[in-house]
């Protein structure tokens, strides 16, 4: 069984990807403990909320996870995807782990289209990779964001279009991110979680 | 590819029991709501809402209980209301597997709580609830809204179930959440609510048209085309509903084949 180290850095429901990972077959942990993160077989980033507040309640364990990628795969979902970026443009520029080139930026206004993007809308898979085995083009997984990775195409696995198209599923080296949440995405978002368990970490 | 219109079925809580009643009155059991969750999850349903009708007069712990079993078998997204009034009841329930928390009274008698709310957890676990309903007196400083019948009303925000009238205009109130961080708004109107004559366009898509956040229309669906109505006349970007699921009178999913075969977005 995997060992999986959900980062624990104070913020947001971990309970859910806790179960989620349980639920796809990892012997999962959520820990700040870095001696635990570092003897994982791989990394979960969760996050939910602001980016600046979310850097800095990870404080120290920004080095650890960033030592850790060098060694096993990490996962970042939702804020913690775009905490793998170089910077933010949330509030302020601030910086990013850099785990994956690029910057995060505010869906630009556009009438009529509401601002979280907020439920399900469907994933166009652009390069295949393993964390999409036995997962069709388009399926549906739900997103709660306000902002979005902007890096190249090389990084970018899954786009999904609202008001442009943005990289919905990152991978540069071990560094993995999804901006959607695969813990609440049902059987997709299930299948997503074993697949990172099984065939990445 | 396009972001999908919800379908939310809710579940009115009263001691950890589900309850459905009209005009908020005459309540009747309606099952465990773990269970009624799990089938709407598998019917489809694009989240689940938990609104623990009378939290604010009796014990909590339940509602908490609830959750954290729904959490662990549901892999959909869960808001949770009712009875929340500070940071720590936000904290509680988020820790034990909502997603997103829904404030009402609490919000409209300190603000600020929405505000503190979305900076601590972030503006997408704030949804603010309100009630309303028509208001036919002339007021300063409120919002008109046309009638289909052709005459015009403000909509006043009430709380405490429905039962207190604050003299504030709904269209203001929403843009006001919305600026102090609200991620969502779940209009009720009181007007429509239990009626099953479908829900209050009127007040529905002035909201929506008005606010940048997505609005979840809520209160009076009776017919298949309710929801088609509530996301074209009323431009919600969800719909709620209670009673039509919980007494099985239609399932989520024939809702969501309605509607595709109309031509709207929905996850299937």
């Amino acid at each position: 069984m995997k060992k999986i180290a959900i980062i624990d850095y104070g913020v947001g429901n971990l309970r859910s990807v806790y179960r989620g990972l349980e639920r796809a077959g990892a012997d999962a942990t959520i820990t700040a403990d870095a001696a635990v993160i570092a003897a994982a077989d791989g990394i979960v980033l969760p996050g939910v909320g602001a980016f600046r507040e979310g850097m800095e309640m990870l404080g120290d364990l920004q080095e650890t996870v960033i030592a850790a990628s060098r060694e096993v795969p990490v996962l970042g979902i939702c804020l913690g995807m775009q905490m793998l970026m170089e910077s933010s443009e949330e509030h302020g520029t601030h910086n990013g782990l850099g785990l994956v080139p690029g910057s995060v930026k505010r869906f630009p206004p556009a009438p009529g289209m509401k601002v979280p993007h907020m439920g399900w809308n469907s994933l166009r898979i652009e390069q295949d990779d393993p964390l999409f085995d036995g997962l069709m083009n388009e399926r549906y997984v739900y997103f709660v964001h306000s902002f979005y990775a902007a890096t190249t195409p090389e990084c970018t696995l899954t786009t999904t279009e609202y008001i442009c198209p943005f990289a919905s599923s990152i991978k540069s080296g071990n560094a993995y991110g999804v901006q959607f949440h695969p813990e609440k995405s049902g059987a997709v978002g299930l299948r997503l979680l074993e697949n990172f368990i099984e065939r990445i970490c | 590819m396009v972001l999908t219109k919800r379908i939310i079925p809710c579940l009115d809580l009263k001691d950890g029991r589900v309850v459905k009643g009209t005009n908020f009155l005459n309540l009747r059991d309606a099952g465990d709501p773990v269970e009624l969750a799990q089938r709407y999850n598998e019917q489809g349903a694009d989240e689940v809402v938990f609104l623990d009708i009378t939290a604010s007069k009796e014990q909590r712990g339940t509602i908490i209980e609830v959750v954290s079993r729904a959490a662990d078998q549901l892999f959909l997204p869960l808001t949770v209301g009712g009875g929340i009034r500070t940071l720590e009841d936000m904290q509680q329930l988020l820790r034990a597997g909502a997603d997103k928390v829904s404030i009402n009274t609490s919000a409209v008698q300190d603000p600020t709580l929405i505000s503190r709310g979305a900076e601590r957890f972030g503006t997408q676990c704030i949804v603010v609830a309100m009630d309303v309903r028509r208001n036919f007196e002339e007021r300063l400083g409120t919002t008109g809204i046309e009638l289909p019948d052709g005459r015009t009303c403000w909509y006043e925000v009430v709380i405490y179930g429905g039962s207190r009238p604050t003299g504030i205009d709904a269209v203001t109130w929403a843009k006001n959440a919305e600026e102090r961080g609200a991620g969502e708004i779940l209009l009720t109107s009181m007007e429509t609510d239990g009626t099953k004559a479908g829900f209050d366009i009127a007040i529905t898509s002035a909201i929506s048209e008005r606010v940048g956040i997505p609005v979840i229309a809520s209160g009076g669906v009776g017919t298949l085309d309710h929801f088609y109505d509530g996301f074209v006349a009323g431009r919600a970007d969800a719909c709620l509903a209670a009673s039509v699921f919980h007494y099985g009178e239609f399932t989520v999913r024939q809702v969501k084949e309605h509607l595709a075969a109309r031509g709207i977005p929905v996850r299937l």
